[in-house]
């Protein structure tokens, strides 16, 4: 039976879906942030490049991906989020802007900046672009200062006809006095150099540079378990922004986050299935000599853990957006969705994805039947 | 804090006008690149002839340049509307957003996916697979153009929507009737052959600089060969379309078309200006000031375009905001002060809706008038009538330097192609000069295009139902500014390595 809060759902799980798949997508930023670390000498640079440079599109693309499936599912977040906290986006934006014409550009005759310039491009997309998503998720949970009045357009309000207001002129940066909303930022940037040495130790023929990524799956691996810990169990017992599904109106539950797992076993389940994945991946990549399948662990323990934990924000009667400033215009994926007509149509269209994925997964392998090795970029023709 | 105030619109509009101009500069060598290397590789995979085959790569390593800087762009674009239009994306999101996110699903994971394959899978799948790749990259790129093309002719034109006044929003009710609407798939096809132009010239115009140098003949007479073809094919068709897009903005925008003829009081049997000079004394639609300089005309050509009736009234700039003009299906045109009137009591009864219905009291009064009134619902946040006159000079020049343009490039590729047929392409170094030097060309047009259709458009975001001071996001003007300048410096220096990049590789050739 399809309602329109079947829809409503429908869709909040695709946003998580795709949500959950751009942060394991994330190690390539991962990757980018410990290009001049990992690798000692040009020829290592070279072939971890080649290697991220591989995949970057696919990152990039469901960035754009979710951004227009929120705005189509979700547009009063779309204006909300976008348009308040103008300044967190932006900088995201920029330094993905800067990683896009990176690997292109960086080897390439003639790039007049000289490829040290590119590098430190794709470095600061790893390491901004991972915490500020990172810490712009976290205000999922923690709350933004914004009003939402759709009167406005009409001349109810004293500020003018802008329907969706930011309370605090600092434009989405104030979220960075929140240490919670730093936690989560820097689980983010540690988890992705974590899948990227994972990446590394399963993609790349040279032994030196995967003897490292097992020891960078180690050292990045350990704070990113801690700074997660930290946010989820925070999280997990601080209070909540609860909806009543029949007055819709939005308070504050203590524990909330912690009752909607306990209220959802299914997403509870998949959540501890997915942490557990991770873990997984990282331990025995970690002490397990010839394993190299700890991407795929963790890799798909991460696209399970954030989707769930998106669900949390979400569902059982929770505002996903919510407003500390002005609490009844916290969004819902109730208040804030596209029409029962458009989820519908859009609903229809994602019946593609299945094909999308399976071709996906055709280029990927038709491309890395082997792994990557110094030999491949001077025979590919086509190299960074 | 500041609101609204017209400099923060005038940033906004500056911000994405300067994006959108600057992936103008890279989408269109995209679109037509992909199809031409696409063609190479298919002769190349039908012949067997590897010299195909360095020509396809050598193009490959261009489109690889060009699409990254493409892409780069791309994104801001897309955010912005959240971003910068923040009232615009709740207005209309319900409409507009499904194509971005289509656009995603179907068009660009298909672009990601394939390129992947076509840059490194030379030696890794077979010739066959390798060219379907290929296509199905450019497929992809050409699809993106479609999907964000319905929207942007959504904007033009909305269509398949309505107003609802509870979530105060126009909401989807026909889903086919967006992606189906005639302007749309009129801008589709003019678009993407202005990009099919733009490729060719640059393939034909690259070439003849192999030429003028003596070198790569071979590759050189390729590359001129499917160039010159593909261009003059472009071109026609582009006219053909261009001449589609002159009929639909009579019919949904003929303030646009007004202003692209500087044509401030309407006739019958209008013609259309070939060559004209606007009389910068004019400074508004009502003072008596002669609109031109000087201006050489073709009869009644316009009136035929825009209403496919050589004798047909063509309103002008005045004729709009008076209202009154004969229009063929009788009725009597409104003026500017009755929509406006109408708009504000459009937005009145929203307003007096919402606060009625937060007390619970029966609001089918203002549904009633919200209805009655809502076609006009965008003239209720404009005040004077200067308020729906676009730039004219700037619409006036950038349309008539589009179509000369579009003309040249018809004369010049078909010249080419008879050169090249006769075998004297190699030999005639005037013309090699003449397509080196079109390049530049072909890039203004596609900019002058764009120019048309959205600054001819102001003060619209919706036709007629919101305009750009209702559609902004609430920032403090200092925000954009900053975020201007920020990406200003960016795509120019990006653009400056692209340019020098490109240079260098077409400097070292196609390693025949």
């Amino acid at each position: 039976m399809i309602t329109y809060s079947f829809l409503q759902h429908y869709w909040w799980f695709i946003i998580s879906l795709l949500g959950g798949l751009l942060v394991f997508l994330l190690f390539v930023q991962g990757g980018q942030s410990m290009i001049g670390s990992l690798a000692k000498n040009e020829d290592e640079k070279r072939l971890v490049i080649n290697a991220l440079g591989r995949k970057w599109e696919y990152t990039f693309t469901t960035l754009v991906t979710f951004g227009g499936a929120f705005f189509a599912s979700f547009p009063l977040f779309y204006s909300t989020s976008f348009g308040g906290a103008y300044w967190v986006w932006m900088l995201l934006l920029f330094c993905f802007v800067l990683q896009a014409v990176s690997y292109e550009f960086q080897t390439k005759p003639g790039n007049i900046y000289g490829k040290n310039t590119y590098r430190t491009f794709l470095f600061i997309n790893g390491v901004l672009g991972t915490f500020l998503l990172g810490a712009a998720v976290a205000t999922f949970f923690t709350g933004s200062e914004f009003s939402v009045n759709k009167g406005n357009i009409a001349g109810l309000g004293v500020a003018g006809p802008v329907i969706s207001q930011w309370e605090n002129p600092l434009h989405g940066l104030e979220a960075l006095f929140n240490l919670r909303n730093w936690m989560l930022g820097f689980a983010v940037l540690f988890l992705a150099r974590t899948l990227a040495s994972l990446f590394f130790v399963a993609r790349l023929d040279h032994d030196a540079l995967v003897e490292r990524a097992r020891k960078y799956t180690l050292f990045n691996g350990v704070p990113f378990v801690v700074f997660f810990l930290i946010f989820l169990i925070w999280t997990l017992f601080a209070e909540g922004f609860a909806v009543d599904v029949n007055t819709k109106v939005v308070s504050m539950e203590s524990m909330k986050y912690l009752n909607n797992l306990l209220q959802m076993p299914v997403v509870l389940i998949f959540f501890l299935l997915g942490v557990v994945a991770v873990l997984y991946g990282i331990i025995a990549t970690v002490f397990k000599s010839g394993f190299k399948k700890g991407i795929w662990f963790a890799g798909i323990g991460t696209v399970i853990t954030v989707t769930m934990l998106l669900l949390v924000a979400g569902y059982n009667g929770t505002a996903y957006y919510p407003s500390t400033a002005d609490l009844q215009s916290s969004l819902t994926i109730q208040n804030s969705s596209s029409s029962e007509f458009t989820l519908k149509a859009m609903s229809i269209v994602s019946l593609i994805v299945p094909f999308v994925l399976a071709y996906i997964f055709y280029a990927w392998r038709a491309l890395e039947k082997k792994r990557l090795s110094l030999e491949d970029l001077n025979t590919d023709s086509h190299s960074y | 804090m500041e609101l609204l105030n017209s400099s923060l619109i005038d940033w906004s509009r500056a911000q994405f006008a300067m994006t959108a101009g600057y992936h103008w500069l890279f989408v269109p060598l995209t679109l037509g690149l992909g199809v031409i290397m696409s063609i190479m590789e298919t002769i190349y995979v039908r012949t067997g002839d590897e010299a195909w085959k360095k020509t396809a790569k050598f193009w490959q390593t261009i489109f690889g340049i060009n699409f990254a800087i493409g892409v780069a762009t791309g994104i801001i674009l897309e955010f912005q509307f959240g971003t910068n239009w923040s009232n615009y994306s709740w207005f209309v999101g319900d409409i507009f957003g499904a194509p971005l996110a289509i656009e995603g699903i179907v068009a660009f994971f298909l672009e990601a996916t394939f390129i992947s394959i076509m840059f490194f899978g030379w030696n890794r799948v077979s010739k066959k697979a390798h060219l379907t790749a290929t296509w199905l990259t450019i497929t992809g790129a050409t699809l993106s153009a479609y999907w964000i093309l319905v929207a942007n002719a959504w904007m033009q034109y909305p269509v398949g929507m309505e107003f609802n006044p509870d979530t105060v929003r126009n909401e989807m009710v026909d889903f086919w009737a967006l992606i189906s609407s005639p302007v749309a798939i009129n801008k589709f096809f003019h678009t993407v052959l202005s990009g099919w132009g733009l490729g060719a010239s640059f393939a034909v115009g690259i070439g003849a600089w192999y030429l003028l140098k003596k070198r790569d003949v071979d590759f050189a007479l390729k590359s001129i060969k499917v160039g010159a073809i593909f261009g003059l094919v472009s071109f026609v068709f582009l006219a053909v379309t261009g001449d589609g897009s002159g009929y639909h903005v009579a019919q949904k925008q003929p303030m646009k078309l007004a202003a692209m003829e500087g044509l401030y009081e309407g006739q019958h049997g209008a013609g259309l200006v070939a060559l004209g000079m606007l009389n910068p004394a004019k400074k508004s639609y009502n003072d008596d000031v002669n609109p031109y300089i000087f201006k050489i005309e073709l009869p009644k050509l316009l009136s035929l375009m825009g209403y496919r009736d050589a004798n047909a009234f063509v309103p002008g700039v005045k004729d709009i905001v008076d209202g009154g003009f004969p229009v063929k299906s009788g009725e009597t045109p409104l003026s500017f002060e009755a929509k406006k009137e109408k708009g504000k009591k459009a937005v009145k009864a929203l307003a007096n809706f919402q606060t009625v219905k937060k007390e619970g009291r029966d609001t089918s009064e203002y549904e009633q008038a919200l209805k009655e009134n809502y076609a006009y619902f965008g003239y209720g946040y404009l005040d004077k009538p200067e308020d729906i006159v676009p730039n004219v000079p700037l619409t006036f020049y950038s349309f008539h330097l589009m179509v000369m343009i579009g003309l040249y490039f018809i004369l010049m590729f078909a010249i080419v192609w008879y050169y090249h047929g006769k075998k004297k392409m190699e030999t005639t170094r005037w013309l090699q000069y003449v397509a080196l030097w079109s390049i530049p060309l072909a890039y203004l047009a596609g900019q002058f295009g764009w120019i048309v259709a959205e600054v001819g458009r102001q003060p619209w975001t919706i036709q007629d139902v919101l305009p750009v001071n209702a559609a902004v996001s609430g920032l403090a003007t200092g925000n954009v500014v900053i975020t201007f300048m920020l990406f200003v410096l960016l795509f120019t220096a990006l653009l400056i390595a692209e340019i020098t990049i490109m240079v260098k590789q077409i400097k070292k050739g196609p390693e025949l």
